[in-house]
């Protein structure tokens, strides 16, 4: 049983309409109203939308599963290195003397200090393998070959900086474990034939490891790689949006119009 | 441009009418123009990549700080059939990353070959920990008579010669002077598995017989001693 509404005082009562006059907006309309109204301004000037629709709404290939999933799992992973990584520089100090003193600070005073720099720590772990595993994804179902051999050869220079960039992240805590895991790595760097021995002076910022040594590998690491990483990446989204992605090589091309194209 | 592929211009200004040609010029104005602006551009991207790259490389590639004779005891605290560690300081204002470990003894006639060049006949052998595989830091088993690396199983003799495992030569040794009854160490040195001398130290895994000597080639300059 619906209960009647109390009454209203007449100086609350929604007026009637006037004879002739307009519907009044809405509110809610209004606000919908300004939003595509602020769309459109941007729009206008920059013709955004068409990018947008060019890069969203694309024809994928039937047969689209799962392990096409990868890429953007490393792209996710590599923005939360990015965003931790971030803060973390915000506490970190790269000298030779505070480094190890202020990655303990991090770890065990400052408010969800330990989680941050966990998260940062096994993502890179993770970020390494969702990498192999989407190079694995795109060797096995052949979707290094043409056209896409150009990205093969980006996603290749990217899985090289990811590597580098856990190489160089490795030193910063600056324990026993990340020191002489870098005199390897700069020493297996040496090892190269006539560039070697000076790739690793260079590395090194000398010929013994120093003070120069830690800052060098942190501004490598946070300054260095990451434009170059975002750049590439920018680089690789674009073929990927341009080329398309491919059919996993189960899928015949069946008879009469090929694969057939699902618009999602 | 309807027809694309048309006969190539001469590249004679002359032959295309050019207004104000003259016999032989081949350089347009949108040429000159497009070359200068290039060229400007170059001249600007280099004025801040060079210094920066020189900046960059330049101090790590070519300055070799001057090392310290550091004295480490008396001359009679050292043996010549076993190895003293001395924790000795090898780049100074990093705390304790920069110091080291070395194994000091006297020299061993029956033992030690002569001096490879000849010439400096040092009496003390100051021996580095400094694994030749990968650089970890070896420790000296006096039951072995065998230095050890903990790392990847690199195994010396009493000499630091290569007795098994990866190293691909003997450990390095530093130079070696007594001055006032003090045994005192100066500036590293490699040797090949001659022991002969590599003034300019290689870095671990640099294989100095043979071939390598040429593949691993020494720094641009070494180490002065004060």
């Amino acid at each position: 049983m619906k209960l009647p509404l109390p009454p209203l005082p007449t100086a609350l009562k929604p007026k009637p309409k006037r004879p002739g006059e307009a519907e009044r907006v809405k509110p809610l309309d209004q606000v919908k109203e300004a939003g595509i109204a602020t769309a459109d301004w941007v729009d206008e000037r920059t013709s955004l939308s068409g990018v947008a629709r060019w890069t969203m709404f694309r024809k994928v290939p039937k047969g689209t599963n799962w392990f096409y999933t990868l890429g953007s799992a490393t792209l996710f992973a590599f923005l939360s290195q990015a965003v931790t990584g971030v803060f973390l520089a915000m506490y970190y100090d790269p000298s030779v003397t505070n480094a190890y003193e202020s990655a303990r600070h991090i770890t065990n005073d400052v408010f969800l200090g330990e989680f941050v720099r966990g998260m940062h720590k096994w993502g890179s772990t993770v970020m390494v393998i969702l990498v192999c595993l989407h190079m694995a994804r795109t060797f096995f179902f052949g979707a290094y070959k043409y056209p896409r051999e150009l990205n093969w050869v980006v996603g290749v220079v990217l899985l090289i900086l990811t590597f580098v960039m856990a190489f160089t992240g490795y030193l910063l805590p600056f324990d026993q474990r990340s020191y002489w895991a870098t005199i390897v790595g700069v020493n297996i760097n040496g090892t190269g034939p006539l560039v070697g021995p000076f790739l690793s002076d260079f590395l090194r910022g000398g010929a013994e490891f120093g003070s120069t040594t830690l800052s060098r590998f942190y501004a490598i690491h946070m300054l260095l790689l990451p434009g170059a990483i975002i750049a590439l990446i920018g680089v690789h989204l674009y073929l990927v949006t341009r080329l398309g992605t491919t059919a996993p090589p189960w899928l015949r091309v069946e008879s009469g119009d090929g694969i057939r194209e699902e618009n999602v | 441009m309807a027809d694309g592929r048309r006969e190539p211009k001469s590249k004679y200004t002359l032959d295309r009418g050019m207004p104000g040609a003259f016999e032989g010029e081949t350089v347009t104005r949108r040429r000159f123009m497009t070359a200068t602006v290039h060229g400007a551009g170059a001249i600007a991207v280099s004025a801040f990549a060079l210094p920066a790259l020189g900046f960059a490389a330049g101090s790590a590639l070519f300055d070799r700080p001057p090392v310290e004779w550091k004295p480490i005891g008396p001359t009679e605290d050292f043996p010549n059939d076993t190895y003293i560690p001395r924790v000795i300081t090898e780049t100074a204002g990093i705390g304790q990353v920069g110091k080291t470990t070395v194994y000091v003894r006297a020299r061993n006639d029956e033992l030690d070959p002569p001096p490879n060049p000849p010439g400096y006949d040092e009496r003390f052998i100051a021996v580095s920990t400094r694994c030749m595989h990968l650089g970890c830091p070896v420790r000296y088993v006096d039951a072995a008579k065998r230095f050890i690396c903990p790392c990847h199983g690199g195994v010396y003799d009493f000499s630091g010669q290569v007795d098994g495992g990866p190293p691909v030569r003997p450990l390095d040794r530093f130079y070696t002077r007594e001055q006032d009854g003090q045994v005192e160490v100066g500036a590293r040195y490699s040797v090949n598995s001659e022991f002969r001398r590599f003034p300019s130290y290689r870095d671990p895994a640099q294989d100095l017989d043979g071939i390598g000597q040429y593949l691993y080639p020494g720094r641009f300059s070494t180490p002065k001693m004060d």
